[in-house]
């Protein structure tokens, strides 16, 4: 005989535990959380009305497109480069493989910033920059000065240092692919250069790109480094305000504001990209056997 | 099946006391072997016995230490000239590798590309067919492998004998002239071996080499015309699979079988 809520074909009807553990942390949390916003709403030093009318305005506009701008050409050249390294690197030819270790040892091993400082800085150290023979007659040549202009010195600095990065997570995403599949592909007559790029690369893309994702976002923050050479992104922007007006607090938020609202595009972007090249290995909605 | 002419044609395969190592184990210490076109031929033998080190080294998969292999005629991986042997550029192995087919233990479809996808890849990007001639012929492989209304499905989607009959319809696709089978049911749960098995069956019906490493003596003893044993390294016994697996010659041949039986 079945005891009250017990049985076959009856739903279960218990008294659900308590959890009062839980009720207590959220508690604790709502109440900090509501002192939190308290004073955001309450002390006037935020000065939101300061962050109101310079949010949209026309120089931070400019500085926060500038950041963007700078954000898509490093990562270009960080990407490109970094496939362009990791595939060196594992090159059969001992100097070549050399040659990329050493680029990544020497770019991973010094501060972002003072390889920025130094792209600014290259016409201290080459004067003059020519394009030539090794060790012959030059064709080109020009002051480094002209040759390297304040947006290359920003985007060689941020771009160099980031292939460095995404030369190893290249490296890691070409390693993790089964070697299964190189060999099917050998197996077929496929020669090596068409194996990597149609059947090793895409499968390692699913392993490259979240960890590419992070690099974009965390990119797109590095790029206030750049200020440091009066570089005019979104903090150069904003600093050159409270430079003659002083309302530093508010500018700053200003800035924090943007930075934000453009990692949060960033991250719903990435896990587009996660979805699409997770084809073939989660099974596609609405479609099964 | 069992070619009449091969003792005049050359043979498709032709091994002599082939050796290979790997650092200090040695994997194949003298295997010669010879295959007819038309030929189909079982290599068993216990795990660790060569056998598929042997077949990989037919189509240069692994590089042969020492003797001579030739596939059709050529040499596998060499070329002779001026008395020389040389070693080929990547680009001519590939091209030789065009002409086997090879069938993988653990099916190593492409897991990017459709059933479809991955039969079309090596011929469009390979041999430069055009996409709807491919397209076409590989629709009609997979309808030869049972699998027409599975063109569109992911690897993931199909189950292992359903990727196992893809991947032979992929080999196939290249119109080789030899097919290598690496044990290609081992993989595969029991009730899905006879599906893969089939399909064997019916490509050695329609007069294809192949060279088979397997475990299924069933297989063995009614599709091929020869049985080869392996063991440690070396060709113990060959002969046709009436008289090899039923009355062997060699004592272990006799040990193997009585385990396996």
């Amino acid at each position: 005989m079945a005891t009250a809520g017990i049985g076959v074909g009856v739903d279960v009807d218990a008294v659900p535990l308590r959890h009062p553990g839980r009720w207590a942390a959220g508690v604790v949390i709502l109440v900090f959380a509501a002192m939190g916003v308290h004073s955001l709403a309450t002390n006037p030093n935020f000065q939101w009305g300061t962050v109101g009318d310079y949010l949209f305005a026309e120089p931070v506009l400019r500085g926060m497109w500038a950041t963007v701008y700078l954000t898509v050409i490093a990562m270009a050249i960080g990407v490109v480069g970094g496939i362009g390294l990791a595939i060196l690197r594992m090159s059969p030819n001992p100097v070549v493989a050399g040659a990329a270790w050493l680029y990544i040892w020497f770019f991973r091993g010094t501060p972002l910033l003072v390889q920025i400082l130094f792209w600014s800085f290259i016409g201290a150290l080459y004067p003059r920059l020519s394009l030539g023979i090794p060790f012959g007659p030059s064709f080109v040549s020009g002051d480094a000065n002209h040759v390297v202009p304040l947006f290359a010195a920003a985007v060689l600095g941020l771009g160099l240092n980031e292939a460095a990065y995404m030369a190893e997570i290249v490296r890691a995403g070409i390693n993790g692919v089964d070697a299964g599949q190189t060999e099917a592909a050998s197996a077929l007559g496929m020669p090596r250069a068409l194996t990597l790029r149609r059947i090793v690369l895409p499968q390692a893309m699913r392993t490259i790109i979240p960890p590419t994702g992070n690099e974009t976002i965390s990119m797109l923050k590095t790029t206030s480094l750049v200020s440091v050479i009066s570089y005019n992104e979104l903090l150069n922007a904003t600093r050159l305000i409270y430079a003659r007006n002083f309302q530093t607090v508010p500018l700053l938020i200003v800035a924090a504001l943007w930075y934000l609202a453009l990692t949060s595009v960033l991250t719903a972007g990435q896990h587009q990209l996660e979805r699409r090249f997770a084809r073939g290995i989660l099974p596609r909605v609405g479609e099964r056997r | 099946m069992n070619a009449g002419s091969a003792a005049v044609a050359v043979p498709m395969v032709r091994a002599e006391r082939v050796r290979k190592s790997f650092g200090q184990h040695v994997a194949l210490r003298e295997v010669s072997l010879t295959v007819a076109p038309g030929e189909v031929t079982c290599l068993i033998g216990p795990s660790g016995s060569g056998k598929t080190t042997f077949l990989r080294c037919i189509n240069h998969l692994e590089r042969i230490s020492g003797g001579r292999l030739e596939v059709d005629g050529e040499l596998v991986g060499y070329r002779e000239h001026r008395g020389r042997i040389r070693e080929l550029r990547p680009r001519d192995i590939a091209r030789k590798r065009r002409e086997i087919g090879m069938v993988f233990q653990r099916f190593n479809l492409f897991p990017h590309l459709t059933a479809l996808e991955n039969i079309i890849e090596a011929p469009v990007r390979v041999h430069a067919e055009r996409r709807s001639e491919a397209t076409r012929r590989g629709r009609a492989l997979l309808a030869r492998v049972g699998l027409a209304d599975r063109a569109d499905a992911y690897p993931a989607e199909l189950s292992g004998g359903q990727q196992q009959r893809v991947a032979i319809a992929r080999a196939l696709a290249m119109r080789p002239k030899l097919m290598l089978f690496d044990e290609p049911t081992s993989a595969l749960d029991p009730e899905l071996v006879g599906e893969v098995l089939e399909i064997m069956r019916q490509l050695a019906t329609e007069g294809m080499t192949m060279i088979v490493v397997t475990h299924e003596l069933g297989f063995a003893r009614e599709a091929a015309d020869t049985v080869v044993f392996m063991d440690a390294g070396t060709v113990v016994e060959v002969g046709p699979p009436a008289t090899l697996l039923t009355a062997p010659a060699h004592e272990r041949t006799r040990a193997f079988l009585s385990k396996v039986l």
